[in-house]
């Protein structure tokens, strides 16, 4: 089961904070995650915008075409402004 | 290369922190400093022209629990692997903070100074653009999400180039 985690503007738009998935069939990149969600409404047309998205997977920012693993914890958010 | 035996702390809470204390627990975790240095980021005060009291504006920070701490302890190693530390820690707030509010702490200690500042400016870089918190700026009924800034990716590139690191490297 994918665990995946919205942040900041992303969870406001999206409306969750995080969810469990299964990985859905075909569906084999963090880009194509991406998409699939984007798929389930306005709301999560965020998710398509490559420069506005930040991805990470276990805790490791990546890029879209990295590979998802069943059980992995992806997460989708905004560019950091920490400091 | 990396030092494994130097003392990284690092710590993201809601509490303030007492730079006193702070301070006198990097010189105990230092070996024979010559020099500390200690960074302190304050919440600032944000006007707009149609508003004329701001009594009112916080800034809330949300974060990534576990990756937060994974990426300021990796930044923190990279500074150990390329100056001559002694100690380093970092504290970072999360929550709803008020203006002059302390924010952020890092504090480098070193023998020599120059590897002291350029660590402590090199983590505070790396901080704003590579650890996964983020700012959202709330006035009475406004709010927004601070966006980042290209000065920021600029601060945090020029490291990458090593123009501006002149003294005190490993």
């Amino acid at each position: 089961m994918l665990k995946i985690n919205y942040f900041a503007s992303v969870r406001e738009q999206t409306g969750i904070g995080s969810e469990n998935l299964e990985l859905p069939a075909g569906i084999n990149t963090t880009g194509e995650l991406a998409d699939y969600l984007a798929a389930r409404g306005a709301n999560w047309e965020v998710l398509r915008s490559p420069s506005d998205l930040l991805i990470a997977v276990n805790q490791a920012i990546c890029s879209r075409e990295q590979q998802l693993s069943a059980d992995d914890e992806v997460a989708f958010f905004p560019p950091m402004t920490g400091g | 290369m990396q030092n494994t035996t130097v003392p990284v702390h690092i710590l993201v809470t809601a509490a303030d922190f007492d730079l006193a204390a702070e301070y006198a627990a990097a010189r105990c975790d230092s070996t024979n400093p010559g020099a500390i240095v200690t960074f302190s980021g304050l919440v600032r005060e944000v006007y707009s022209e149609h508003s004329c009291d701001d009594q009112d504006q916080t800034l809330t920070l949300e974060h990534y629990p576990g990756m937060t701490e994974q990426a300021l302890k990796h930044i923190a190693e990279q500074a150990v692997a390329r100056w001559p530390l002694q100690s380093v820690r970092i504290i970072h707030r999360v929550g709803t903070l008020l203006p002059a509010d302390q924010i952020v702490l890092v504090i480098c200690s070193s023998a020599h100074r120059h590897a002291a500042f350029e660590s402590a400016e090199f983590i505070m870089d790396y901080l704003k653009t590579s650890a996964p918190f983020w700012k959202k700026q709330i006035r009475g009924d406004e709010s927004y999400w601070v966006d980042s800034r290209e000065s920021d990716y600029q601060a945090m590139a020029r490291w990458q180039t090593g123009t501006d690191q002149k003294y005190g490297s490993k």
